[in-house]
């Protein structure tokens, strides 16, 4: 087992996790999207992402799930095991912007061991872009 | 669009509803490391178990896993999807929505469900169904239906790895509403800061916010009984004159009741938003912000004395300061 992983017991509902600032420039939009094999126009092209009514390149929801995925698992470490991610999306993330990603424990299940983050995205320009619950499994201690 | 429009549309799309879009897919690489790297990198996962095979051993997992939220990457068609994407029975149905005039499309929500890791070596296949379709909806981006699809995740042994659900809204873009009407500066290609919502202008009330654009609140006067009113009307209730003119305000007042906004931030408005209804010393009552205090200093009977002021690049507003 990894010392760097949280145990259950270690968790209490109301617990918050550090937050994240994600400055949004158009590498982490495009690299996103590219990492993700998405290859929709508004994701690369800003004329394409004008022409559906934005005014630059906008963030693709595969990257949205992996921020809100790698904000929980950096917090929760290694030996953790997420189960799911419910993800609501809001407000388009542009470059320039600047997204804050908070959260919180919001509820333990003793039989699954397994505990619940609510998880908030905001941007300073449009406010929500995301808000996602994310179910993690953490080892119990030894 | 008329009912008989509605109609056929409606026929067209609701039998896709069940629908499997085409045949299972298997992806094009299986999970390898080069892939992980890759997402792992710009996603800013900091974890071991992703690109250190010698760290990854020492953990739990025993060695490299994927990131979970990479699950839908496996099932993507990559960069033909740039030029001509495949033709499948989901891109039928939105073309359907298209020809009606519901060319805007927006994915509202997804929720997947990893059922174990997956590691360098296992090969993903992927389908999806359309699962659902809603009723006609009216939506802030305009009207349109929820279309929500089911992909099942498989792995070499036939095994499911996962599920995921995917939302998307089908709509009639509404020109003047949401954020694809946002002004751009052209030449940085930021978007200018977002204004608040414009104070909508009628008949009977663009008199008023004139008045406010020149620095000054009025309030509606009745010129047969003087009764004053306020928001502006056509008619006096108290004797049902038409004719009237107007007193501008001194702005004195006290706050007679409040509420601190905190959610849903919409953009252009400073939160938490104290918003009040005044009662002015001339006797009407006017709802503004209370600025320039601590919103959990502001009391119900609190003197305020008001202000003209310009809160963003195209609005004026009267907004009210403990007096």
């Amino acid at each position: 087992m990894s010392s760097e992983t949280l145990n259950f017991e270690a968790v209490q509902i109301g617990d918050q996790l550090a937050p994240r600032e994600v400055p949004i420039t158009a590498a982490l939009v495009v690299g996103g999207a590219v990492a993700s094999r998405d290859f929709t126009p508004v994701h690369h092209d800003r004329k394409a992402a004008q022409q559906a009514g934005l005014p630059d390149v906008f963030m693709n929801i595969l990257t949205s799930n992996g921020l809100v995925g790698s904000y929980v698992t950096n917090w929760a470490g290694p030996d953790s095991t997420t189960k799911k991610i419910d993800l609501k999306l809001g407000s388009p993330n542009l470059p320039g912007f600047v997204m804050t990603i908070s959260g919180e424990v919001v509820a333990k299940d003793d039989a699954l061991g397994t505990v619940e983050i609510a998880v908030l995205g905001e941007n300073n320009v449009w406010g929500m872009h995301m808000q996602a619950k994310v179910q993690i499994e953490l080892p119990r201690s030894a | 669009m008329t009912a008989a429009d509605r109609q056929a549309l409606e026929e067209q799309i609701y039998a896709y509803v069940g629908r499997a879009i085409g045949q299972p897919k298997k992806s094009m690489d299986d999970v390898n490391v080069a892939m992980i790297r890759q997402w792992a990198e710009v996603m800013g996962d900091e974890s071991s178990i992703y690109f250190d095979q010698q760290r990854a051993s020492t953990t739990a997992k025993g060695g490299i896993i994927a990131p979970p939220s990479m699950l839908q990457v496996w099932s993507m068609e990559g960069y033909p999807m740039a030029a001509s994407p495949a033709v499948d029975e989901q891109r039928a149905l939105h073309q359907i929505f298209d020809s009606f005039g519901f060319t805007g499309v927006l994915g509202t929500n997804t929720s997947t469900e990893m059922y174990r890791d997956l590691r360098p070596g296992d090969s993903v296949t992927s389908q999806t169904t359309i699962d659902t379709i809603s009723e006609q909806k009216a939506t802030a981006r305009g009207i349109g239906y929820f279309i929500e699809t089911v992909t099942v995740f498989t792995d070499q042994h036939g095994e499911a790895v996962g599920r995921q659900v995917f939302r998307v809204l089908k709509f009639i873009p509404n020109e003047s509403n949401g954020q694809g009407a946002q002004d751009s500066t052209e030449q940085s290609g930021t978007p200018a800061p977002p204004v608040r919502i414009p104070s909508p202008r009628g008949q009977d009330n663009g008199w008023w916010w004139q008045a406010v654009d020149a620095g000054k609140v009025l309030i509606q006067r009745c010129k047969s009984c003087s009764t004053l009113r306020h928001p502006p009307r056509p008619m006096c209730g108290q004797c049902q004159s038409v004719e009237w003119d107007s007193i501008e305000s001194a702005l004195a007042g006290e706050v007679y009741s409040f509420t601190t906004l905190y959610h849903p931030k919409v953009p252009g408005y400073h939160y938490p938003l104290c918003c009040a209804v005044i009662e002015l010393a001339e006797g009407t009552r006017l709802v503004a912000n209370i600025v320039g205090i601590d919103h959990d200093a502001v009391t119900i009977g609190m003197k305020v004395q008001g202000k003209v002021e310009q809160v963003d690049e195209k609005t004026m507003l009267p907004q009210f300061y403990p007096a």
